[in-house]
């Protein structure tokens, strides 16, 4: 199967440079998904399908253009390598496009364990029991569970394969299981919705249908009987969950893009220190069986791990060709393909090093503040670095947790808020492409009543 | 070409070949069942730098098989529309259900008109030549740089979108649409002493290039973004704690989509996990408050001939006079719920099973000025451009974020202040609003709402109103 895959990209590349491409990259992923939702314990939606995606950039000169197919049939491709290069014609000439160096790309492949034939022994009807345990063990944590928006379990194994005009074929699988569980609690007629999951390249290491559902009951207990407070200044303490979203906020900012478009509120930083002494920030495409792992980006640059921030100091951006370029420095691989086939730059296991602490030391340092466990909307700007969300969480008095706070906002600059992380746990979670472990930031404004 | 031709023509899917689909769709016994077909050809071009970077041409092609079974759903579908792609897919999907098949063969109607014809355009987005498309990023890009020199970088990207859908249901149903639809969007980034500030602007709806000429000049929209980032150059630090809001007209309407729209979804409410189940009949908002959700404006970025289960679109009373009406309805909710359908079915492609979605969403003008609206206000906010909003289903929870906003002291709109996130509880923010002007807007024609991971296109709107108090999220006491 993955054959077939290589030898779909090398011929549309060939394709390509026979109609006068000047040089090419075709791309294509192979998703086989399953995924399923049970409700009050009754199946409620069942998808399964397989699908792919050919992606398409080409090079005529300096000028390029991109393109993208869910149809694979023999005349749409030629027709689209045709449109491609006729859109490539009517755009600038641009200093700064073309392919990875030719020394860019990875002479062997290695294996990071990111695909597991384990999955294929689940039966769907193991798969159906997982979702339905999970839902099950949620229920079984306390009556006050009174509902439940389901929970699932989602399987997905993606095959992808590159190949380009300077003669680089590579291909690689990853598997990946997910189950979520998201139950729903109910007191006096107030209801709280949470959801727990856990995501793993390999099935052995996916947490229990339990463990899931009785994480996600607790998470929507804890926040049952939720008030407003006073606005305030306090010290604000981020979970593992919600503290992987400040890390996205650095991976924002120190994306090439972002650099060369002046749209980052650490550009010209570099040896500068920009957080506390504590922080250590990575991107590490290597880890084996990581969930943002892959031997090559969708460029085909060798991955590799890149120092982001050491002990508070600005390091490296992280690139693909083109923002490497741009910024006159060495691609990271970080490119990643976006929807329509041209190329950003992307995070790969992007993690802030885990402290000393353990989350209850850190709660404990607290006389007066806030422990959050849930952020909604989109108040970051990352040109300015300003900051304002929306925030459920739990008020710390005395270092203990004491009571549920919702409909409050925090707001800071994420430069301050950088430098203020105090305490740093030693509970970081891989449940995706960026971690975190519990994090602790001196001061912010807390908006309430 | 119309859209059953497209599927007929260049692919060969016959009439007596959907039916057959079906039939085997059915095979193990579900209630009801679809076949989605979409054809979609996406375009866009981006640029930076003064140079038009790159250009993108996106296809997408397939075919979603839906199956019911009660409160049950099988789905699958294939990019392949050959007669074993479909086939496999169909019985994927049957799976869900497991009785013996009742029933006879599946027969599926002579097409219908549709009932709406709310986007009649002379070409097609993706029958447009590029140079036309690439004249109106210049226009766009050399407006926002001779606004201000402080104008450091300035993106802008046009997008446009042909949607071919084609639909067929085991209770006959056999109708299709073509749906147009073009954006551009302009961002820039200002700079002054290391202070560096964004704005953005953008525009569209379901037309297609005339749009820029007749009504959204990308001049304006380039100038409207760069005077943003310019005035954010000079912005104070938001304030913080719950006060006075005034709300401008237009896209401030992302206040109704997020505190109750999304509430109002029939799904939510079917299952009782929003904050808004059961309190249809009940007051949930101020009498001056009537919002509405309505597909059929013509031209809008919200609207569909028909929604993505082939039935027509309409206007839906969610709210009047602040009494809660009803719910935006997909067919399975309204079967499960026996409430009538109001053509809120909306998936984002033939990959996804499609879910209770708004349209356009706003509410209806009221009596006051803006003028006296702003001059009530003795301390407070006036907000007049907003970026996201999110919401909890659940607790009601919702935020959105101001991206342009100014303090009013003693009647008078005074000093801009930075963006801050709003939040508020959905079932009562509404009945907090004292004041609604007569100048109701409809956005630009920029939204997209998310939903289970499905995006698709929206619209909003809003009168000037006044909430009496709601928490602003800033950094100053």
């Amino acid at each position: 199967m993955s054959d077939t895959l290589k030898e779909i990209v090398q011929q549309v590349v060939d394709r390509a440079r026979r109609s006068g491409a000047t040089a090419a990259d075709a791309f294509i992923r192979e998703d086989e998904t399953f995924s399923v939702t049970v409700r009050l314990g009754e199946v409620e939606k069942l998808k399964e399908a397989v699908s792919r995606n050919l992606r398409l950039r080409i090079f005529l000169g300096k000028r390029t253009a991109t393109s993208q197919t869910s149809d694979l049939s023999s005349d749409r491709v030629s027709m689209l390598v045709d449109e491609t290069l006729e859109m490539a014609r009517l755009t600038s000439e641009d200093e700064s496009g073309g392919l990875p160096e030719k020394a860019s790309y990875p002479s062997e492949i290695p294996d990071l364990a990111l695909a597991d034939p384990a999955w294929d022994d689940l039966t769907p009807e193991q798969r159906i029991g997982l979702a339905r345990q999970a839902e099950a063990s949620a229920f079984d944590v306390d009556p006050a569970i009174t509902n439940s928006d389901g929970a699932s379990f989602e399987f997905e194994r993606s095959r992808t394969a590159l190949a380009n005009t300077l003669g680089f074929a590579g291909d690689y699988e990853v598997t990946a299981g997910y189950i979520v569980a998201s139950p729903i609690a109910e007191s006096n007629g107030a209801k709280q919705r949470s959801h727990w999951f856990s995501i793993a390249r390999h099935r052995d290491q996916l947490a229990s249908p339990e463990e899931v559902g009785r994480r996600a009951a607790q998470r929507a207990l804890q926040c049952l009987g939720a008030r407003k407070v006073k606005t305030c200044q306090v010290p604000v303490v981020f979970d593992p969950i919600t503290a992987r979203t400040l890390v996205r906020h650095v991976f924002d900012a120190v994306s090439g893009d972002a650099i060369y478009r002046r749209r980052s509120f650490l550009g010209g930083k570099l040896g500068e220190s920009v957080a506390s002494q504590k922080v250590t920030i990575v991107d590490d495409a290597r880890l084996i069986g990581g969930l943002g792992s892959s031997p090559f980006d969708d460029e085909g640059v060798e991955t590799q791990a890149t120092r982001i921030i050491e002990s508070g100091v600005l390091k490296n951006y992280l690139h693909s060709a083109y923002s490497a370029r741009k910024l006159q420095t060495r691609p990271t691989g970080n490119g990643s393909r976006t929807g329509a086939g041209s190329v950003s730059v992307g995070p790969t296991n992007f993690y802030l090093s885990p402290g000393q602490h353990t989350a209850e030391e850190i709660i404990a340092s607290v006389s007066s503040g806030l422990y959050v466990v849930e952020l909604i909307g989109f108040g970051v700007n990352t040109v300015s670095g300003d900051y304002s969300r929306g925030v459920t969480g739990l008020w710390i008095e005395n270092g203990k947790l004491a009571y549920p706070v919702q409909e409050v906002t925090i707001a800071g600059n994420l430069r301050q808020m950088l430098q203020d992380i105090e305490m740093i746990g030693n509970d970081i979670a891989f449940m995706g492409p960026l971690a975190a472990p519990t994090l602790k930031i001196r001061n912010m404004t807390l908006s309430g009543e | 070409m119309p859209g059953r031709a497209i599927f007929l023509e260049r692919y060969g899917v016959t009439v007596q070949d959907i039916e057959t689909y079906l039939g085997v769709a059915l095979e193990r016994g579900g209630d009801y069942a679809d076949l989605f077909f979409e054809l979609r050809f996406n375009h866009s071009i981006f640029q930076e730098e003064h140079i038009v970077k790159t250009a993108t041409k996106a296809v997408n092609l397939g075919v979603g098989v839906r199956v019911l079974s009660g409160e049950k759903t099988g789905y699958a579908y294939s990019e392949n529309l050959d007669r074993e792609s479909i086939l496999k897919a169909a019985r994927t999907a049957a799976f869900i259900a497991s009785s013996a098949r009742v029933g006879g063969k599946i027969g599926i109607n002579a097409p219908a008109h549709n009932q709406h014809d709310l986007y009649s355009v002379a070409r097609m987005p993706a029958d447009l030549a590029i140079a036309e498309k690439i004249a109106l990023l210049r226009q766009a890009d050399e407006a926002a740089h001779a606004y201000d020199p402080r104008i450091r970088q300035v993106q802008v990207t046009y997008i446009d979108d042909t949607r071919h859908i084609l639909l067929a249901s085991s209770d006959g149903r056999y109708v299709w649409d073509v749906q147009p639809m073009v954006r551009l969007n302009v961002s820039c980034v200002a700079e002054e002493n290391g202070n560096r500030q964004s704005g953005h602007q953008g525009a569209g709806g379901r037309r297609t290039l005339e749009i820029f000429r007749e009504a959204l000049d990308p001049r304006t929209l380039a100038r409207e973004a760069a005077r943003q980032a310019i005035l954010l150059l000079g912005a104070a630090e938001a304030p913080a704690g719950s006060m006075e809001v005034v709300l401008g007209p237009g896209w401030p309407g992302i206040l109704l989509h997020e505190a109750i729209g999304h509430g109002l979804e029939a799904d939510f409410n079917r299952k009782k996990t929003s904050a808004f189940s059961g309190l249809v009949g009940q007051k949930v908002a101020s009498e001056l408050c009537t919002v509405v959700d309505d597909g059929t404006l013509p031209f809008r970025r919200g609207s569909l001939n028909v929604d993505d289960e082939g039935n027509p679109t309409s206007q839906t009373v969610l709210i009047e006079k602040g009494v809660l009406q009803g719910y935006l309805q997909d067919r399975l909710s309204s079967k499960l719920m026996g409430a009538p359908l109001t053509g809120n079915g909306r998936r984002q492609g033939y990959d996804h099973i499609p879910l209770p979605r708004m349209t356009n969403t706003f509410m209806m003008a009221g009596k006051s000025t803006a003028e006296e609206v702003i001059r009530s206000v003795k301390k407070g906010l006036y907000a007049t451009h907003f970026g996201g909003g999110q919401v909890d289903i659940t607790s009601g929870k919702f935020v959105f974020t101001a991206s342009e906003a100014y303090l009013i002291e003693d009647g008078k709109i005074t000093s801009p202040v930075k963006g801050a996130s709003l939040i508020g509880d959905g079932p009562t923010v509404l009945r907090k609003v004292s004041m609604v002007a007569d100048d109701l807007q409809l956005d630009q024609g920029v939204g997209i709402c998310s939903k289970e991971g499905q995006s698709i296109p929206v619209g909003v709107g809003l009168p000037t109103i006044k909430i009496d108090e709601i928490t602003v999220g800033g950094t100053r006491k």
